[in-house]
């Protein structure tokens, strides 16, 4: 019981990398993408055919894993983000199914639906981070949530945040004001595309094999579920949304219930989820994130002239 | 390539393309109207499948082939694209109207969960097996020289062209076709000329449900009936859409038919191998983005600030 909650956080821990990246390009840059799940498979078959085939360790799988979704995120974030943003909603949507289709069918590097398996464990300085001894990947995945937070954050607060939320808000008058609206654009899908491709990698060496079934549109659904429950525009909210989705997503198990309650339970509450929070509460559990540079002008313009 | 071949091809592009030109025309009337994708518009054609598919089965019990069967068929397409048509219309009422003064973003979302609720919702009631449509009629090949058809594909022929001319001639001639025009070049104006717009959302989401129900029965005939079979051919047909122009109803029809032919020849002619067959549609949108983003009929639009 204890284990499956571990399991859980490591789940939520993946999914939140995910939705941090997602938060970006949604919450941020106001950019329906759909496709989290494609970079997510991306960046573990990365890690699964570089370590089993070529024998590379772990570690220097992963900045090829994030080099190779951000590679793809800028191949379709050029032409559909030069134009409104629904077109990147359905070319988003068209590319996951796309990488499951190409994984199920390239069968020489792929191995088709059979997936890739014995994904040697990651070790750190003779120390295997075994990923049944649950505590040390838990240790390893939220330091991975830590530092993308962190760095989220401050790209957040830097002269990018403030530009793709100007973005957001009014592209005419962003780009009135100097700001290269489709750089920015596309800069947000390739963060939040590499960020994917890192949990993928994480997710390859936790379950220790990939198969093209895991990689499905429900995946991006629910990520997006994570980023919309929480509250867009707000990386914490992120984390949070992603907890509670997995906890939703597990929930028939951790209550022995699997059996009264149907597998699809699950994704009709996330449409739910969706629709619901759009009508009445669409910023989110916790709400758009006031940046510290935003309280302070509200502060000086509160104070008046001095 | 032979020329019997050529135009054996080129039928199966015709047959396939006119069901992607049927959902196209939902997704680009919605699209002319409210400016929104309506994610949705793949699983209500499922769920006309499903209907059309179940009604058919108890319309025709157990008499053999024959007019009676044929008949049924009809009656069971009818029925399904009324209630495809309610369906939409509620659709919209529910998660796409009090979002209307939303952020452009707020009825996507929702639309994308409708879809989920739609699909899962089907795969639980119904379950996650495909389901073959019975045959309304004889369905061995007619040899015409060395071009093969099936009867399928001029039934097929033939409803997606009496749907496309009916849908023409109501946008064109009626007094709602006219208003739905009005409405999606000009809101606001539409509501000063006494034009209900609420009403003529309401329709045109019921129009293009009713027509995705029949691409949906339609594909049935020759490929299956499963809960999620509307995200791939939502997928192709919104690209059908996007190719003619989205907005435009003609485009909408035309791009459908170029769509479906590209497909058959991509994979006949250019040895496209057929496992990526569905990535054709993709390299199209891609293509068309990047060259002609209004498509081939759009109009370009200046963005008023």
């Amino acid at each position: 019981m204890f284990n499956f909650f571990l399991l859980i956080l490591i789940y939520s821990g993946i999914y939140a990398l995910m939705a941090l990246g997602q938060n970006i390009i949604t919450g941020y840059g106001g950019l329906l993408s759909l496709t989290q799940a494609g970079f997510f498979a991306i960046g573990s078959y990365a890690t699964a055919i570089l370590t089993t085939r070529f024998g590379w360790s772990f570690w220097a799988t992963l900045p090829a894993a994030l080099i190779l979704s951000a590679f793809f995120g800028l191949l379709i974030g050029l032409p559909t983000l030069r134009l409104k943003g629904d077109y990147l909603a359905i070319a988003t949507l068209g590319f996951g199914e796309i990488v499951r289709n190409v994984l199920n069918n390239w069968d020489s590097v792929t191995r088709g639906p059979m997936g890739i398996q014995r994904i040697p464990m990651p070790d750190l300085f003779g120390f295997t981070i075994n990923p049944y001894k649950k505590y040390a990947f838990l240790v390893m995945v939220f330091i991975f949530v830590g530092i993308a937070y962190f760095i989220f954050q401050r790209l957040a607060r830097s002269r990018m945040g403030r530009a793709l939320s100007a973005v957001r808000e009014d592209e005419i008058a962003a780009q009135s004001m100097g700001i290269n609206i489709t750089t920015y654009k596309v800069f947000a899908f390739i963060l939040g595309a590499s960020v994917a491709g890192l949990a993928g990698s994480l997710q390859a060496v936790f379950s220790l094999s990939v198969t093209p079934g895991t990689y499905t549109f429900m995946v991006s659904v629910m990520v997006l579920c994570m980023v919309v429950l929480g509250g867009m525009g707000n990386f914490k909210a992120s984390i949070l949304g992603a907890f509670i989705i997995q906890l939703i997503s597990y929930f028939p198990q951790l209550t022995g219930l699997s059996s009264v309650i149907p597998p699809q339970f699950k994704q009709i509450l996330f449409g739910l989820i969706l629709v619901v929070m759009m009508i009445w509460r669409p910023q989110g559990l916790l709400g758009r994130e006031e940046t510290r540079y935003g309280k302070k002008v509200a502060k000086s313009r509160k104070g008046g002239a001095q | 390539m032979g020329i019997a071949e050529f135009f054996q091809h080129l039928m199966n592009g015709l047959t396939l393309g006119g069901i992607y030109a049927l959902i196209a025309l939902g997704y680009t009337m919605v699209y002319g109207i409210l400016k929104f994708i309506n994610f949705a518009h793949g699983d209500v054609l499922m769920v006309g499948a499903y209907i059309g598919l179940f009604l058919f089965d108890w319309l025709r019990g157990d008499s053999p082939l024959g007019l009676w069967t044929l008949v049924a068929f009809f009656l069971a397409m009818i029925i399904s694209m009324g209630f495809s048509a309610a369906i939409g219309m509620f659709i919209e009422r529910v998660a796409y109207k009090p979002l209307r003064k939303a952020t452009r973003l707020a009825p996507l979302l929702s639309a994308i969960g409708v879809s989920f609720i739609l699909s899962n919702g089907a795969a639980w009631a119904f379950g996650t097996h495909s389901r073959k449509f019975n045959y309304p009629f004889d369905n061995s090949a007619i040899h015409l020289g060395e071009v093969v058809i099936t009867p399928h594909q001029i039934l097929i022929l033939v409803v997606s062209l009496v749907m496309m001319i009916i849908l023409k001639i109501f946008v064109d001639k009626t007094r709602m076709g006219k208003a739905m025009r009005a409405t999606s070049l000009d809101q606001g104006t539409a509501m000063l000329m006494g034009i209900s717009v609420n009403r003529v959302i309401s329709m045109t989401f019921a129009i293009g449900s009713a027509l995705a129900a029949v691409g949906g029965i339609l594909i049935a005939l020759d490929f299956k009936v499963y809960a999620t079979m509307g995200t791939m051919m939502g997928l192709k047909a919104f690209v059908a859409a996007v190719v003619g122009g989205i907005g435009n109803i003609s485009g909408a029809m035309f791009g459908g038919i170029l769509l479906g032919i590209l497909e058959t020849f991509g994979v006949a002619v250019f040895g496209i191998p057929t496992g990526l067959k569905d990535t054709i549609a993709f390299g199209v949108l891609i293509l068309i983005l990047l060259l002609k983003p209004e498509g081939l009929f759009g109009k370009v639009e200046k963005e008023k600030v």
